[in-house]
Formats: C-alpha cells, sequence, structure tokens
C-alpha cells in the first residue's frame, strides 16, 4: 500500500519568487521522513509541493519531477484532486470541520466527496480510522458530538483519522504537535511510529530531539539569505545525519548554533 | 537629605488632596433626579404640555456643570458639560423613536381586526376595507426579489472571496457594489422602468418590475453580508478539505457554505427586512390597485408600503378612515420588519458552528 | 503571445474537474452580472431620459410651467442639496454625540444593547417616517416655527410667509424627519470607529491625569475624524435620495429659496419623481427619469466622495 517519493530538480515558485530550488531526494517507503531547517527555509513549502498543497496558493508552480510509483504527479493528465486522495496531509493546527460531528469529521473525505457508503462499511471505517489514531478508546460513546469540543490533542488526533480513512498512501505531516502540550506530543509521536507499519510518512519539525525521536531518516534545509531560495542541504540517515553531517552548516543547525 | 525627611512638619494628607475641590459622588445623581422629578410633576400637573415639561427638566439638569464650575473648576466643569450633551445627544434620538413607535402602535392598533387583514379595498368607500391585497402583493414581490438577488448576491460573493483573489474583475466588482449601495431607492425604480418599458411600451406597471428594483437595492446588501461571512470561515479548513482530496466546488459548497449559513441566512433576513418597507421603486413600477393580484407578471400590484402612503397622503373625503387604514398598514409593516430583525439576530445567535472559536 | 505559450510549458495547465469549472463560470457570471446590471441602470436612464433631456420647453411646457428641461431640474437639484444640507447639519452633532454616549460613556454591559436600540431608527421603513412627519412632527412643530419666524424673522432662513405665517409642511420639517432618518447610518459608523480607537491612547491619556472630555479630546477624535467624514457623507448620500418622507412631508412649489419655515419651498429631485410619476405620461416620463439620472449622479458622487477619504486615510488610522 505505501509508496516511496522520488523527486527530481524539483523548482518550487510563488509567481516569480523561487522559493525552493533544485530538490533531489528519494523518500523511502513504510518509513518516517523528516525535514528540518530554519524558519522560512522551504521544507513546508516543499512537503506541500508534494501533494499539490501548495497550488491552492495563487501563482504558485513547479518545475521538475514529483514520482510516485513512476508516475509523475505533475504530468499533464494528473488530476490534483486525485493526488491529493493518495496522499493525506495534518496540518500544523488541528482542523477539524466545526460543522460536523466526530464521526462524520472522520468520514469527511467520503462524505464531502458524496460517496456512497453502506452504514455498517461506514461504521467499520470509521472505527478503523479512529483505532489508527488511537483515539477510538477516549470517543467511542461520543460520536455524535461535535469535533471541536475535543482537546487540542484529540482533535489533531481526529485529524490523523480523517487523513487515513481515505487510505491515502503517503502521509505528510506539517508540524503536526507545534500546537500541542508535551503530552499530546507524546502521543502523537508514538502514533507516528505506529503508522510507518503500513503509511510513508513524511514530518515537517522545529524540533529536532523530535526528527530525532520519530525519523528513520532527515533531509536538512537551508537558505543561503534572506531572499534567497531554499535548499535541499543535506538528507541521509538520521543517526548519521545528528551525529556525522556531511555538511558543517548541518552540523551547526543540529548543535543550536543558529535557527 | 534623609534627616529632612524624618522630621516633615506635618504628614502630607493624601486624602484630604485627593478629595478636596472635588463635588461629593451623590450630588450628580441629585441633580439628574431632582430635575426629572420636577419634570414629572410639572407634566402630571398639567401645568405644561409634556415637551415643555422635558425641556424644563432637561434645563435644570444644567445645574450640574454650573455648580462643578463653582466648585470644581473649569476642566472637571467641561467634562461634565460633555457629559451632559452626549447623554442629551442620545436621549433626543430616542425621542423620535419613542414617539413614532407611540404613535404607529396607538393609531394603527385599533385598526387591527380579522377584516383588516381578510379584505381589499375593491368597491370600499369610507370606512371598512383591508389590507390583504397589499399583504399579497408585499409577500409575492419580496419573495420575488429575495429569488432574484441571493443566487446573484451568494455567487458573487463566492467570486469574490473564492476565486477572484483581488485581480481586476473582482476589484472592480466591490468597487460597483459599493456604488450599488448607494443608488437611491427611486433611481432603483426607475431603471427597472426604463427595462420595462422597453419590452412591454409606455406605462408598464408589474409586480415582477417592482421584484426587480428591489432586487438591485438587495444584491449588495447580501454580497456585502455573504462576503463578511465567507471570509469569516477559516482557511485551515478549506486546506483540511483539499487536502482529503475534495474539489474545489464541493469544498465550497460542502464545508465553506455550511460553516459561514447562519451569517449568511442573518445578513439576508436583514437585507429583506431592508427592502420590504421600500415605497419609492415600487410606486413607479408596482403602482397601486385595490383589488388583489397574484400574478407578478401581470398589472399592478400593491404593496403595504404604497397603499400606506396613498391612503394617507390621498385619502379622499372624508379621510378618516382612510388615514386611519394608513396607520393600521404602517404598524403591520413594522411589525414585520421587527420581526424579521429578530430572527436574523436569533438564527446567528442559536445557529452559528457548534463549539465556535 | 509568445510569452504565454512559454509559461504554458513551464507550468502545464493543470487539469479541471468539469464540476469546479462549472461552479467557477457561475460565480463568475454572477459577478459579471452586477457589472451588467450597473451599466444597465446608466444605460437605461440615459436612453429612457435623453428624450427628456432634449425635449424643448413648447414640448415638456405643459408639466414642467413653461420651462426646458434644465430650467426645470435646477430648483430640485438645489432643493435636493439644500435638504440633505440642513438635514446633516442637524443629525452629524447628535450623531456624534450618540455614538460617543454608546462607546465611551454608558456602562460597557448596556452598549451593545443601546447600539441596537439607535438601529432600531433604521430599521423603520421610510414611508412610517413619512406618515410621522406629516401627521405628527409637522403639528407639533407649528407652535415652534411661529415663535421662530416672530424672534428670528429678520434672518432670512426664518422669515417665514410674506403674509406673516408659517408653514409646517415647510423644508426644516422635512429635513428634520431625513435627520432622524440618516442619524442611525452615521451613528452607526462612527461607533465603530470610536470602539477602535487604540485603548493605549486612551490608557495613555487618562494616565497623565486628563479627564474622560480631555481624552476623547486627544485620544478618540484625532483617530476619528477622516471616519466621522466619511460617514457623514453616506448619510449626506442617503439624506440625497431619501424619496417618501420627502414627498409626504414637504408642500413644495418649485422655488428655490433659503426660507427654512415658508410655505413656498423647493422641492427635491426624489420626491418629484415620486409624486408626479404616477401620473406621468408621454415625455414627461422621459424628463423624469432624466431627473433621476441627475440624481444617480450626484449620489454617486457623494458616495464616491466618503470611499475616497476612507481609502486615502486608511493607512494612516486604522479605520475605515
Amino acid at each position: 500500500m505505501a509508496k516511496s517519493i522520488d523527486v527530481s530538480d524539483l523548482n518550487i515558485y510563488y509567481g516569480d519568487f523561487l522559493a525552493v530550488e533544485g530538490v533531489n531526494i528519494t523518500i523511502p517507503q513504510k518509513s518516517v521522513t523528516a525535514f528540518i531547517g530554519p524558519s522560512g527555509c522551504g521544507k513546508s513549502t516543499f512537503l506541500r509541493s508534494l501533494n499539490r498543497m501548495h497550488e491552492v496558493i495563487k501563482g504558485a508552480h513547479v518545475d521538475g519531477k514529483v514520482l510516485v510509483d513512476g508516475n509523475d504527479l505533475y504530468g499533464a493528465d494528473m488530476d490534483p484532486v486525485n493526488v491529493r486522495r493518495m496522499i493525506g496531509m495534518v496540518f500544523q493546527r488541528p482542523n477539524p470541520f466545526p460543522t460536523m460531528s466526530i464521526y462524520d469529521n472522520v468520514l469527511a473525505g467520503q462524505k464531502l466527496n458524496s460517496k456512497k457508503m453502506k452504514k455498517s462499511e461506514a461504521d467499520t471505517t470509521v472505527e478503523r480510522a479512529l483505532r489508527q489514531a488511537g483515539l477510538w478508546a477516549e470517543v467511542k460513546d461520543r460520536l455524535d458530538r461535535p469535533g471541536s469540543g475535543l482537546s487540542g490533542g484529540q482533535q489533531q488526533r481526529l485529524c490523523i483519522a480523517r487523513a487515513v480513512a481515505v487510505q491515502p498512501e503517503i502521509l505528510l505531516m506539517d508540524e503536526p504537535c507545534s500546537a500541542l502540550d508535551p503530552i499530546s506530543t507524546s502521543v502523537i509521536e508514538d502514533l507516528i511510529h505506529e503508522l510507518k507499519t503500513e503509511y510513508t510518512i513524511v514530518i515537517v519539525t522545529h524540533n529536532m530531539q523530535q526528527a530525532a525521536r520519530v525519523s528513520d531518516d532527515t533531509a536538512f534545509f537551508n537558505l543561503a539569505g534572506v531572499g534567497q531560495p531554499g535548499k535541499l542541504v543535506e538528507s541521509g540517515r538520521t543517526e548519521k545525519i545528528f551525529s556525522n553531517p556531511d555538511n558543517p552548516a548541518t552540523e551547526a543547525y543540529i548543535q543550536g548554533r543558529f535557527g | 537629605m534623609t534627616t529632612t525627611l524624618q522630621k516633615t512638619p506635618e504628614p502630607f494628607d493624601l486624602k484630604s488632596e485627593l478629595q478636596e475641590h472635588q463635588l461629593p459622588l451623590w450630588v450628580p445623581k441629585a441633580i439628574v433626579a431632582g430635575a426629572a422629578v420636577v419634570g414629572v410633576l410639572l407634566a402630571v400637573s398639567g401645568a405644561v404640555s409634556i415637551a415643555q415639561a422635558v425641556l424644563i427638566g432637561w434645563a435644570l439638569t444644567w445645574a450640574l456643570p454650573i455648580a462643578s464650575r463653582v466648585v470644581e473648576g473649569g476642566r472637571k466643569a467641561s467634562d461634565r458639560t460633555v457629559t451632559l450633551l452626549v447623554s442629551s445627544a442620545f436621549g433626543l434620538a430616542l425621542i423620535p423613536l419613542g414617539s413614532i413607535l407611540w404613535l404607529v402602535i396607538s393609531r394603527g392598533g385599533p385598526q387591527l381586526s380579522a377584516e383588516f387583514f381578510t379584505y381589499s379595498m375593491r368597491n370600499v368607500v369610507g370606512e371598512g376595507g383591508g389590507i390583504y391585497h397589499a399583504l399579497v402583493g408585499t409577500l409575492l414581490i419580496t419573495a420575488a426579489a429575495t429569488i432574484i438577488s441571493v443566487p446573484i448576491g451568494l455567487f458573487t460573493a463566492i467570486y469574490l472571496v473564492e476565486y477572484g483573489d483581488g485581480n481586476r474583475l473582482s476589484r472592480s466588482i466591490t468597487f460597483l457594489v459599493d456604488v450599488m449601495t448607494g443608488i437611491p431607492s427611486i433611481v432603483a425604480g426607475l431603471f427597472a422602468y426604463a427595462l420595462f418599458v422597453i419590452f412591454f411600451g409606455e406605462g408598464i406597471r408589474l409586480g415582477i418590475g417592482g421584484a426587480v428594483a428591489l432586487a438591485v437595492l438587495m444584491v449588495p446588501i447580501v454580497v456585502r453580508a455573504c462576503e463578511e461571512m465567507l471570509k469569516l470561515v477559516p482557511n485551515e479548513l478549506r486546506e483540511a478539505a483539499f487536502a482529503l482530496g475534495v474539489p474545489k466546488w464541493r469544498t465550497v459548497v460542502k464545508v465553506v457554505l455550511p460553516t459561514a449559513i447562519s451569517g449568511i441566512v442573518t445578513g439576508v433576513t436583514l437585507a429583506i427586512a431592508r427592502v420590504i418597507g421600500e415605497t419609492a421603486p415600487l410606486l413607479i413600477i408596482a403602482g397601486l390597485t385595490d383589488s388583489v393580484n397574484f400574478n407578478l407578471f401581470s398589472e399592478r400590484m400593491t404593496t403595504l408600503p404604497v397603499f400606506t402612503y396613498f391612503s394617507v397622503k390621498f385619502p379622499g373625503v372624508p379621510p378618516e378612515a382612510s388615514i386611519d387604514r394608513g396607520w393600521g398598514a404602517a404598524l403591520v409593516l413594522i411589525i414585520i420588519v421587527m420581526l424579521l430583525n429578530l430572527v436574523a439576530r436569533a438564527v446567528s445567535y442559536f445557529f452559528s458552528p457548534k463549539g465556535e472559536r | 503571445m509568445s510569452s504565454t505559450t512559454e509559461r504554458e510549458k513551464e507550468a502545464p495547465r493543470p487539469v479541471r474537474r468539469p464540476g469546479d469549472r462549472i461552479f467557477e463560470a457561475l460565480s463568475t457570471s454572477a459577478g459579471i452580472l452586477i457589472l451588467l446590471t450597473l451599466l444597465g441602470v446608466a444605460v437605461f436612464l440615459t436612453l429612457e431620459g435623453l428624450p427628456g433631456i432634449t425635449a424643448s420647453a413648447d414640448e415638456i411646457g405643459g408639466k414642467t410651467g413653461g420651462k426646458g428641461f434644465f430650467a426645470y431640474v435646477w430648483p430640485l437639484v438645489f432643493g435636493t442639496v439644500w435638504a440633505a444640507f440642513i438635514a446633516l447639519i442637524i443629525a452629524v452633532p447628535v450623531a456624534i454625540g450618540v455614538a460617543l454616549y454608546i462607546s465611551h460613556y454608558a456602562p460597557r454591559r448596556l452598549s451593545s444593547t443601546l447600539g441596537y436600540v439607535i438601529d432600531l431608527l433604521a430599521a423603520v421603513p421610510s414611508v412610517v417616517y413619512g406618515l410621522w412627519g406629516l401627521l405628527f412632527l409637522s403639528r407639533e412643530l407649528a407652535p415652534f416655527y411661529q415663535w421662530l419666524a416672530d424672534t428670528f424673522g429678520f434672518i432670512p432662513f426664518f422669515a417665514g410667509n410674506p403674509s406673516g405665517g408659517v408653514s409646517a409642511n415647510s423644508i426644516l420639517t422635512a429635513s428634520l424627519v431625513l435627520a432622524v432618518m440618516v442619524l442611525p447610518i452615521i451613528t452607526a459608523i462612527c461607533r465603530e470607529i470610536f470602539l477602535q480607537t487604540p485603548r493605549l491612547h486612551e490608557e495613555a491619556a487618562l494616565a497623565l491625569g486628563a479627564t474622560r472630555w480631555e481624552m476623547v479630546r486627544l485620544a478618540v477624535f484625532p483617530y476619528a475624524r477622516s471616519g466621522i467624514v466619511s460617514a457623514s457623507m453616506l448619510g449626506l448620500g442617503r439624506a440625497l435620495g431619501e424619496t417618501m418622507a420627502v414627498a409626504m412631508v414637504l408642500s413644495a412649489s418649485g422655488v428655490v429659496t433659503f426660507n427654512l419655515i415658508g410655505s413656498t419651498n423647493p422641492s427635491t429631485i426624489a420626491a418629484n419623481i415620486a409624486l408626479q410619476f404616477p401620473e406621468a405620461f408621454g415625455t414627461f416620463t422621459n424628463v423624469l427619469i432624466a431627473t433621476g439620472l441627475v440624481l444617480f449622479v450626484i449620489t454617486f458622487a457623494a458616495n464616491f466622495a466618503a470611499r475616497a477619504i476612507v481609502e486615502r486615510r486608511k493607512d494612516f488610522s486604522g479605520a475605515n
């Protein structure tokens, strides 16, 4: 089910502004890859380009290739909507739909696309997704309550359940814990460990301990200066990046000398 | 230095320093209460008219700034003067509101009867008759105006918020919506007339023409209200839907609109309340008739405001019965408008999204 | 053209779903329909008004008192602007006072309720204002006008009738009703702006020992000045176009005079249309439509000025 991603020579633009330049990276399947780097280095932009979410911003476009199982996401006949169905995303701030119950939130991907489902099938999907997100025990008695009534950490897990309910191949996470308290953060980190048995996970994080704890591979992004495009400096196994990076900038960042 | 401080000749009396040159707290209240009592007594005694009593009572409250100038000095006195002026302005604004409501209720109330609501003015001379035909006209024309303007207004707002993104077309639409807000209602009526004359010839009077005129007035209000509400929907919700592989139009229809729906309903209701009382455009294009007309597409159609206008302005001889009907119709109109306003507030209060941030 | 093709090569047009295409087309056409409507207002009014403007005095004289279009419309323009101007002079100070009362003087927990109360004034239909002005206000004001004429008769504004009497259905009454009608509009905007005054400025003034009035003068007014001006202009736009209240209250004879309480009064464009249109036929209809076009231009100018002031000052004050 999970798939790997091959990115070659990817440039990302906002209008005429080149935001990220020349990224080449392979993201292995069924593992966790973390993107780290200082603010504004383009790691979130790059993440959003992996499921064509950055196109939501007017004027944003890319050149280069993003191959998932040999298919170019930016191919002429690719529908971005289908790309996003295949590659799910979890955002920085939990964003459950305020007008929907917990149950409907989990099924949002199906319901919003008016997909017909049998009741039993829907129930199974909800339970499976909530179990995968580690939320089932906490909410199984109040599935008809509004999703916005949950705590921040629960809301974020609800969003993860919502993302996995459409059975994507890849899960992108954009700083999923930055708005959460330490306990919720550790719950989500454990969850990421479990999810990687089924999904390819890419996570952007500001928190280097978190990258070290959850990821198998790490990619370090940096930018040369203000107004310059962000670049992928170095990527590799997490242990190597954190203990013995090739690039001095990576080492400086990891040791906390800047950023 | 420390030694001199230790033998301060007399202790600094903070309390009296802060309280000196200050009117005791009860004085302002006493003056206002006293003025009110004098005014009420004068009015009750019948020595002067109510208006004069109010004026005398108000004049008496000026004792406060005067006393303040004597005791507290210039700065405090001008502060109190302004406070008095500002409060008076508010009181002044309440006078027309109170007097309108009182008049309409006291003069119009006795008119409300079963006959008043169920009879038209067909073949009625002198007393009797009712507003049935005007109620029908008002409801039909306003409903038609709503049906025309809500889709246009809502889709325009969707364009401005979801698609326009500050491009040239959306900027000019925003500007023109501003211009439209300022169109005098009578000009909207003339526009509808000028439009229908082309198809139906001179002297045309049609209910649907009134609906078009009202729609011209309503569209900008609806656009504004919907635009505000759509902008309030957090972008994160749109992104969440996109990331689930939901096409943009479904995101708008199933996520953005439901989230904003209570605000949109409120805005539309307020817009209806605004145009349901319009007289001038309907006077021009919908005209006046004494009979019930259910067909928007043929013949004249009376509405409540136009009925009120003609009842009072051209009452005929003897005028009393007609003027009374005018007050009755005005009361019904005000009740409808107030109900719409109440509904709008209730909708926004009770139906905003659950657990809103 | 070459640059577009290059672009397309760079970023191929994304695949679009039919649903998306239809929906975007729908919303875009709704927006364009608004453009067309406004264009239609201008075009149709001009089309139907033009015969009235070009008609000779002989052709329309029977209805216009022997005048051509411009001679006919000038006293109406004067009356429209004059009535709205007086209304504004009365309404603006009161509106500022009311807004200030609600935003800075009334107890905080009451202020939103008081705001609703004033908003009720805006909800009253204009025909009801007309009724009130015609059957109540003008009668109540008659003795006051008599007193004005007796005391201040030497001022041309309060001269009254040449015969010595006054008319209660004069332009001052109409303007008073207009003032009541625009009051809630100006109040609502001023109130918003007063409430937006930066708290820190207000607290800084109070901390310096300013009284409440000094705080308002030093911190609130400078911040809100442009907002007050544009609120007044929007109120002016409303007063210029208001029809029914004037049509019902004013007894007009189409003269140009500054006398506020006499029996001969200038009419306003809107009221004149409302009074004449139901009975109008032939070229005179076109004349009335042409006057409507003039009114449209005048109100457009007032509203445009208001927006321009807001736009120009937005960057400085943060209020709009």
